[in-house]
Parts: structure tokens; sequence; C-alpha cells
């Protein structure tokens, strides 16, 4: 077959009728894979929210805080935890976080759901943050609002040459928690302690 | 047919992309910091290249040569495209780690180079074996190398892990290691060939 000419009806008609034919196989490779990948994210971050709250928990419905969702998690008719989804920019690129925290603020584990930190370095805030051998290290079990890294005058090793990293990461649970802090002052007078300094004061006036 | 056998080591060994053409050095050096990753991009290329060859080589009497750049490129991010949403759905682990440079593989030199050099050439089979050989060559290049900066790195070959993290040399998985591996490999290629 000759090769066709470079005028311009044949150079429109072909790269109309390639794209048309592009467009048509795309759209249907979306709709093919669209149900696998919204459950494969879906199933993703269920198994992070039940990861992160205490086991034997029911969770209720995803709700709103300081434009994070949040998901409460009630044992029997007793709420006892909330896992956040929360999340900062990285050393490169957000770093999206499911976080738990039981009714005072302690933060119970936490799921890295999408992060693109570098590897070998950032990319250990997957685990570095809840290694119960180096408490230095671990937020498990701590009270969130004020985590910081050394060299911000905080009390937690940052991961070594990723402060970067480390820091987007905490800013991130902070986050969670002051999303949340305000609902628990309202249903238990416990979680009070951790609250602001000046709403404090008015309490004790 | 020793035509076809030709066509289809050349990738491989004699042109192979990496270490001889050095195309293709962006997803090179940024994802082969373990040997499955590397692995995975080099096979989704592999899928790219095969598939970009056979139909460029199909319509190559259709494109009128002044448009043909963007023809190809069309073609190319669709196949690429289709990778993309597929190891989204199917193979989620690879692609939370791949998935940046997935995109990449469009404008990767390597694919458009054979479409341009080979496949608009050639006839039909002869590209595919290009495109296969090629791709091939590409994952073989990629998971040497992620292999090499792995073990060195990370202490481990292919997830399994052969001594403590504690004493692997950082270096390896981050940039200046990747020009490192690569530049001994390239040497040791180098060296193999002239013989």
């Amino acid at each position: 077959m000759e090769k066709l000419q470079s005028s311009l009806q044949n150079m429109m008609l072909s790269l109309v009728i390639i794209c048309i034919v592009a467009a048509g196989a795309l759209a249907g490779v979306y709709t093919l894979t669209k149900a696998t990948i919204d459950a494969q994210e879906k199933a993703k971050q269920q198994a992070a929210i039940m990861a992160v709250l205490p086991e034997g928990c029911t969770v209720a419905k995803p709700e709103e805080a300081d434009g994070l969702t949040t998901y409460k998690a009630y044992q029997g008719e007793e709420w006892v935890a909330t896992a956040v989804e929360t999340s900062e920019v990285g050393f490169d690129g957000p770093q999206v976080i499911m976080v738990g925290f039981d009714r005072k603020g302690t933060v119970i584990n936490y799921e890295i759901l999408k992060q693109t930190e570098t590897p070998g370095l950032g990319a250990h805030i997957t685990h570095w943050f809840k290694n119960a051998d180096k408490p230095a290290q671990n937020i498990i079990g701590r009270k969130a609002g004020a985590l910081r890294v050394n060299k911000d005058g905080g009390d937690i090793d940052a991961i070594t040459a990723a402060t970067i990293s480390s820091r987007a990461f905490l800013k991130a649970i902070n986050k969670a928690y002051a999303a949340i802090a305000e609902e628990e002052i309202d249903a238990t007078t416990s979680a009070s302690q951790q609250q602001p300094k000046e709403e404090m004061e008015a309490k004790d006036e | 047919m020793s035509n076809g056998l030709k066509t289809f080591t050349n990738g491989i060994l004699k042109e192979n992309p990496t270490f001889v053409l050095v195309l293709g050095m962006c997803p090179t050096l940024a994802t082969t910091t373990s040997a499955i990753n590397g692995m995975a991009m080099g096979l989704a290329t592999l899928f790219v290249l095969v598939c970009s060859n056979i139909v460029i080589s199909l319509l190559k009497n259709l494109i009128p040569d002044k448009v043909r750049i963007p023809a190809f490129i069309v073609v190319i991010a669709t196949f690429v495209t289709i990778v993309q949403l597929t190891m989204q759905a199917y193979l989620p682990a690879i692609y939370d780690v791949l998935g940046l440079f997935i995109p990449l593989i469009v404008v990767n030199c390597i694919v458009l180079g054979r479409a341009e050099a080979f496949a608009a050439k050639n006839s039909v089979g002869l590209s595919a074996l290009d495109g296969l050989g090629m791709g091939l060559g590409f994952t073989l290049a990629l998971t040497i190398l992620g292999a090499i900066r792995e073990f060195l790195g990370s202490g481990a070959i292919f997830g399994l892990q052969v001594y403590s993290s504690n004493y692997a040399t950082l270096i390896f998985v981050l940039a200046p290691g990747a020009f490192i591996a690569l530049a001994y490999l390239m040497a040791i290629v180098n060296k193999i060939q002239k013989k």
C-alpha cells in the first residue's frame, strides 16, 4: 500500500481517527477497571481504620471535622476512640495518614495510606514512629497536640537525615488531634486537661 | 528467521537500551531502588513497547509523515494509560511505588525511539520482536540495577533480607548510588562487549 501524502486532509483525518480509536479504547479500559480500583482503595482505607482502632469496635459513619474525615469507634454504646484521616505535604508530595486516638487524645496507632517520600529515608515514616523498642521515636501511647521533633525543641527523634518528612508527619498527627479535640471536650470533661491554656484558665475561674 | 532472531537479541545485548543506547535514564535511575520495582517498571515498558511497535507498524502507511510524531505519541499514551489503570486495579502495591513513573513511560525515549527508528520502517512481525527484545533488555537492566542497589542499600534482594539493614550503605538507595551502580554496570558491559 502507498504511503499517504502529507496533505491537510490526510493529516487531519488520520489524527482524528487515531484519537477517536484511542479515546474509545481508554473509555473501555476505564469502565472495566473502575470498580476494582474503587474497591481496592476502599479496602485499603477500611483496613487502615481497623488497624488504628482498638479491637472489637464498631466504626460509625465518617464525619467531617476541620476539613478532615473522622471515624468514631464504639464498643457497645460507649464511644472509645476516633480514627482520623489526615495529610500534610512532606519532603516529596503529600503524606496521607490514618491515625487513631483514644478519648484522652493518646495515639493508639497509625497507618500510612499514601506517601512518596525518599525510599530509605523519609519512607521510614511507615514504621519509624511506632517502634515500641525505641521510646525516643515512638509516638504510640503519647498524647498528641504538640508532638515535635528534637530539632524543633520537641522530644521525638526524627528519622535520620529526614527531618522534613518527620516534621510533616508529626504536623499531620497534631492536625488530626486538633480536629477532634474540640468535640472531645464537649463529650467528656476528663479531656479538658489537654485543651489550650486559655480554656483551662477559663475553667479555673 | 535468523533476521528475526537477530532483531530480538539486538535489544537484549548489542543495543541494550540502558547499557548501550543509554535511553530512558529517568525511570532507570528513579525506579530501581529495589529489584522488584525495577522489574515491574521494565515489564510495564515492555508491554507498551510491544503494543506500540505492533500498532505503529500496522499504521505506518496510514500516517502521513508530517504528523507521525503526534500520532505515535497518542498511540503510546493510550497503551501507557491502559497499563496504568490495569496496574492500579490489580497490582495496587506496585502501583503505589511506581505510580508516579508509569505516566512517564509516554515520554520514555526508548518507546518513541523504537517507533520512529524501527516500527515505522519494518514489518509487523519484526517490529513486535524488536519491541520484545528491547523491552526484555530494558527489564533485565533495570532488574540487575535494582537488585544491586537493593542489596547494597538495604541489605535485601527481592524483599528478602540478606543481612541487617543497619549495615547497609544508604547512599545506594538514593540518586548518587543509582549513578554509581549504573556506571559500574555500563563499564562491565562495555568490557564484555569489546572482547
